[in-house]
């Protein structure tokens, strides 16, 4: 079923298109793996003990503890994600699909600059969305009333997207070559910072009516993203957001980062940031040209 | 909790490396752990003991090595400790500084069978 790992895990993705039913059925499968071992506490402790002296004592308490050996590894814990990553790199590339990560914390309006944003620019070219959140197919029916195809990834109890739910989740999108892939993240400003999905940028959005040193308290998010969009800036005239400030504490962290101030209802700004979209859009496609 | 997530990366490299390396069983896994890192060990020792039951590291022992954040600061031009990733130089106290170490998330080693 999975291409990458070999997981034969129909699983995370919960349906493509509509209003499949099989919510729980897929994600059982998930979760089969912690439950059905309900006995393992005891041996947490025997383990420790036996290492402890069996060499001196000459006589050991486990038969098998004379093969005992160390191997080195040395290996990134985060290696598998990348390695699903890495995968999902090449497939997007391969079809010029030019893919980004939104990442922030709940309620920053990352949806609605998502459906303002294909509605806007649907006619231009084709956009696709995967939608992660704990539950509910809420945001991928938005997304699905712009007109776009949408895959909801539920996490369940996980707090962010990894790059083997995404890969899951293009197999069944199946997003069209030279189109436009958007991401929405898990409303987080943690854990999504550590896992490459494949993308080619991350766009962290954070809105003015959060608090403007955001890039100080979640620095990881702000390092990682290439993009900081400012969001809600019509709200501007009623709060004491201090925008420039702000925009400090974001190029602290990250002194490369490219911020556009906007209104993804107001429509502030949009400009800017479709400009932004179609150029890198043009230059996924010229590099797949240039590869073929 | 994206310990849950790290702790499964691990068991699935444990499971990988069982082929290469030849062991059935794992005894114990140091685990180095940046106090930078986006990884709280406590969470690792709890999501650790509960990806690994009824696999082939069933109650092995992790041990976790906290390694210290250090940075390059380029108006100091000197390697100073740094207890947040982005903070400020401990010595001049700007924040022209490059994170050199205290992040890493990463296998060290295995005692298996």
């Amino acid at each position: 079923m999975c291409l990458t790992c070999g997981c034969g895990q129909p699983g995370h993705v919960h349906s493509h298109d509509g209003h499949d039913h099989d919510h729980d059925h897929d994600h059982d499968h998930d979760h089969d793996h912690g439950h059905s071992h309900g006995h393992g506490h005891s041996h947490d402790h025997d383990h420790g003990h036996s290492h402890e002296h069996a060499s001196t004592m000459g006589v050991t308490h486990d038969a098998d503890l004379s093969t005992a050996r160390v191997v080195k590894i040395e290996q990134d814990i985060l290696s598998v994600n990348n390695r699903h990553a890495d995968a999902n790199r090449r497939f997007l590339k391969d079809r010029g699909i030019f893919t980004v990560n939104f990442v922030s914390s709940p309620g920053s309006g990352k949806t609605t600059l998502l459906a303002r944003t294909i509605t806007d620019m649907k006619e231009k070219f084709p956009f696709s969305v995967v939608e992660g959140d704990q539950q509910t197919e809420n945001d991928a029916e938005r997304i699905r009333a712009t007109g776009a195809a949408a895959t909801q990834v539920n996490t369940g109890k996980g707090c962010h997207l990894d790059a083997h739910m995404v890969g899951h989740a293009l197999e069944h999108l199946d997003p069209d070559a030279e189109s436009v892939l958007f991401i929405e993240n898990v409303g987080n400003l943690i854990c999504p910072s550590a896992f490459d999905l494949g993308e080619a940028h991350k766009i962290v959005v954070l809105s003015v009516t959060e608090g403007e040193d955001k890039p100080l308290k979640y620095p990881d998010m702000f390092f990682e993203a290439d993009l900081m969009i400012l969001n809600k800036v019509d709200l501007l005239p009623y709060l004491s957001f201090d925008v420039e400030r702000c925009m400090a504490y974001a190029k602290q962290v990250n002194p490369d980062i490219r911020i556009l101030q906007l209104s993804a209802t107001a429509g502030d700004g949009l400009d800017e940031w479709y400009e932004w979209l179609s150029a890198r859009r043009d230059a996924t496609i010229a590099a797949k040209n240039r590869a073929n | 909790m994206h310990e849950m997530s790290l702790c499964q990366g691990v068991l699935k490299i444990l499971q990988e490396q069982a082929e290469i390396q030849n062991y059935s069983k794992v005894n114990s896994v140091t685990l180095e752990v940046g106090e930078l890192s986006t990884a709280v060990p406590e969470s690792m020792e709890m999501c650790f003991d509960a990806i690994t039951r009824g696999t082939l590291a069933d109650g092995a022992e992790l041990i976790i090595v906290r390694t210290k954040g250090e940075a390059w600061c380029r108006k100091c031009e000197d390697l100073v400790p740094v207890k947040e990733r982005f903070g400020p130089c401990p010595q001049c106290n700007g924040v022209d500084i490059e994170l050199r170490a205290g992040d890493a998330l990463r296998i060290q080693e295995l005692e298996v069978d």
